[in-house]
């Protein structure tokens, strides 16, 4: 395949500017500090592009942000900013996966999901086309920028969308595994990443099955089921209950829409009690899915849906917002243990 | 991908011809709306001689092949004027005549907006006023980027002007250069609350898209010699500008009733009002 024209002005600037702004990302030796999901995003595509000429990327005005700059330093002709017109980039997507190609349409997770949501619906969802809507910055890692950058409504609109597929990444690994799975789904795709800057919680990239959610703790006095950034605090939370002698199961719920049912089911039955655990408003999210399931299948078992209640969230840094709902390690852990009545031991 | 590329285009048709295909569009347009017991005639019938034009004599496709990839695509944004578009394809032989019978019928695969999906020669499912040039655009440069040199058509309404994401994607059309994307306006004068002068002018639509970087061009929408002209002075596929024909139009044309009338946006002709209104187009 190859392009006529259009694409030369945007290979020019992108291939003077791609890694400007991004030094704080790598140490000097040129490994990452930090395992950062949306970083990998740019990098991964590009190298997928390289086996498969359907990939396109598109953003809007934040290729920076997201690092398409990655892909469009490699793939100048593949590469389509669109400005800051979040809607039209969403349409432009259809109307390309409409004519055989597999684009990736990156922006905030507040725009994509929310503003653009009924493009989502309507032109990639309803035509069942393999649109990759990617959102990132999603939740509340925006922190102090405010209501306006967050997205805690995302999993609940996006999970209500018939023909939808909803994924959210877990850190480096995790979302290449997620990239990769993507080339083979017929279907549209939203895929939720964080900020960028969670760690790592995937020794290498994993083996991912849709419908499939991933166990990351083995345990057998309750399951945490936690999706994207909340999957690392909620291991940490599961590492400090141990030393009180709970035994907590830590389930990846990476995938929402579809969800794992049976994972579900297996943690009421096999740990007798469930918590869930979102970066997102609690209405509507992976704790009402989760509670949908356990219903429908008959299980009541002690639940809890743990995450940022049904408000606007103050400002605040993103670190001191996860402190401030207990959606750090140790918040998960005290919600964990108000849910089975622990005590927490003294001088443990 | 030249092999592939035996869709026929600009096929010689006379004016008359397309009159009359524009007169069936309605009349069938009034026979299937009595079958759903409701339905839009009257933008269907502003745009009857523009969607006889473009797929009786300009577009460049093949209905025993609707997949193919150099197929012309078009894009019905105003897509509550399928009920217009879909017995043109079955004429053209995409699917059987027949299967319009239950249309909006439980299961029928023919909605009062299309679904690609479901249809063949539909090239995207429409409905949501304001996306179909934003698909245009991504079809445009897909077409590009695999060296195709089809062209997108995109028929939009005047009201629908109103839609930002209008300007998003005829923004992002000309920056990308997308010269073989060309959109429609079927300028038919009236919404559904009364004239888009008054509810939310459109106007000056030439001047607004040439501000975005068109090339654009006016002419009388009921006029098949006018608007095969207009088809005809478009520049050679592979060009860099993208392009707008402004087609004048009037809402519910062909219908003394319904022209310029806000009372038939939808609406349902029982009795004699339907004998009446089939008798007043086949005259």
């Amino acid at each position: 395949m190859s392009t006529r024209t259009g694409a030369q002005d945007q290979s020019e600037i992108f291939n003077g500017t791609a890694s400007v702004g991004f030094k704080d990302t790598r140490s000097v030796d040129g490994t990452d500090t930090r395992t950062v999901p949306a970083f990998v995003f740019g990098e991964e595509l590009a190298e997928l592009a390289e086996h498969d000429p359907r990939i396109v990327v598109l953003t809007a005005d934040l290729a920076r942000s997201n690092r398409a700059s990655d892909f469009a330093a490699r793939h100048p002709d593949r590469f389509v900013n669109l400005g800051i017109a979040e809607k039209n980039m969403v349409t432009v997507a259809a109307g390309m996966a409409a004519s055989g190609l597999v684009p990736f349409a990156a922006t905030f997770g507040s725009f994509a999901a929310l503003l653009c949501a009924e493009q989502i619906r309507t032109d990639c969802a309803y035509p069942n086309l393999p649109v990759r809507v990617v959102g990132h910055h999603s939740g509340m890692s925006m922190g102090f920028y405010g209501t306006s950058h967050h997205s805690l409504e995302d999993l609940a609109m996006m999970r209500s969308i018939a023909d939808l597929t909803l994924v959210c990444a877990t850190d480096a690994h995790h979302l290449r595994a997620l990239l990769r799975l993507s080339l083979e789904h017929p279907g549209a795709m939203y895929l939720r990443l964080g900020r960028g800057r969670d760690p790592q919680v995937y020794d290498e990239v994993p083996d991912l099955r849709l419908g499939r959610a991933e166990q990351v703790r083995a345990g057998t006095d309750l399951t945490v089921i936690a999706t994207g950034s909340t999957v690392h605090p909620s291991l940490e939370a599961a590492e400090q209950l141990a030393a009180d002698g709970v035994s907590v199961r830590v389930v990846d719920m990476w995938t929402v829409s579809p969800l794992d049912h049976a994972a579900v089911a297996a943690a009421a039955r096999e740990t007798g009690a469930v918590l869930t655990v979102e970066e997102a408003n609690v209405t509507g999210g992976l704790g009402s899915a989760v509670a949908d399931s356990l219903l429908d299948a008959g299980l009541a078992v002690p639940f809890r849906r743990h995450g940022v209640p049904d408000e606007h969230v103050p400002v605040g840094p993103p670190a001191a917002l996860y402190a401030h709902y207990r959606l750090d390690g140790p918040g998960i852990a005290a919600v964990a243990r108000e849910l089975i009545d622990v005590r927490p031991r003294r001088n443990a | 991908m030249s092999t592939s590329r035996t869709a026929t285009t600009s096929r010689p048709v006379t004016t008359e011809h397309l009159a009359d295909r524009a007169r069936f569009i309605r009349t069938e347009t009034v026979r299937l709306t009595r079958i759903a017991g409701a339905g839009h005639y009257s933008a269907v019938f502003s745009c009857a001689e523009i969607l006889a034009a473009l797929y009786y004599s300009e577009l460049r496709i093949d209905p025993a092949r609707p997949d193919l990839p150099d197929r012309d695509r078009f894009v019905l944004s105003k897509g509550h004027a399928a009920i217009g578009l879909y017995p043109v394809l079955a004429d053209l032989g995409y699917f059987a005549a027949s299967a319009l019978d239950d249309y909006t019928r439980l299961g029928s695969p023919f909605g009062d907006h299309p679904d690609m999906k479901r249809i063949a020669g539909i090239d995207f499912s429409s409905g949501s006023l304001g996306h179909g040039l934003s698909v245009g655009v991504g079809m445009a440069w897909a077409g590009r980027y695999a060296g195709s040199d089809h062209r997108t058509w995109c028929l939009l309404g005047d009201g629908e002007l109103a839609e930002g994401q209008i300007w998003e994607a005829a923004m992002s059309a000309s920056h990308h250069r997308l010269g073989d994307l060309v959109a429609v306006v079927d300028n038919n004068q009236l919404g559904i609350d009364g004239r888009v002068a008054e509810v939310m002018a459109a106007e000056p639509i030439e001047e607004r898209f040439a501000a975005f970087g068109w090339q654009t061009r006016r002419v009388d929408g009921h006029d098949p010699g006018a608007l095969l002209d207009a088809f005809a002075s478009l520049p050679p596929r592979g060009g860099q500008r993208p392009q707008l024909i402004v087609a004048d139009t009037v809402k519910g044309k062909g219908v003394a009733r319904m022209e310029l009338s806000p009372d038939w946006h939808v609406g349902n002709l029982a009795g004699a009002d339907y004998d009446d209104v089939m008798a007043e187009l086949n005259r």
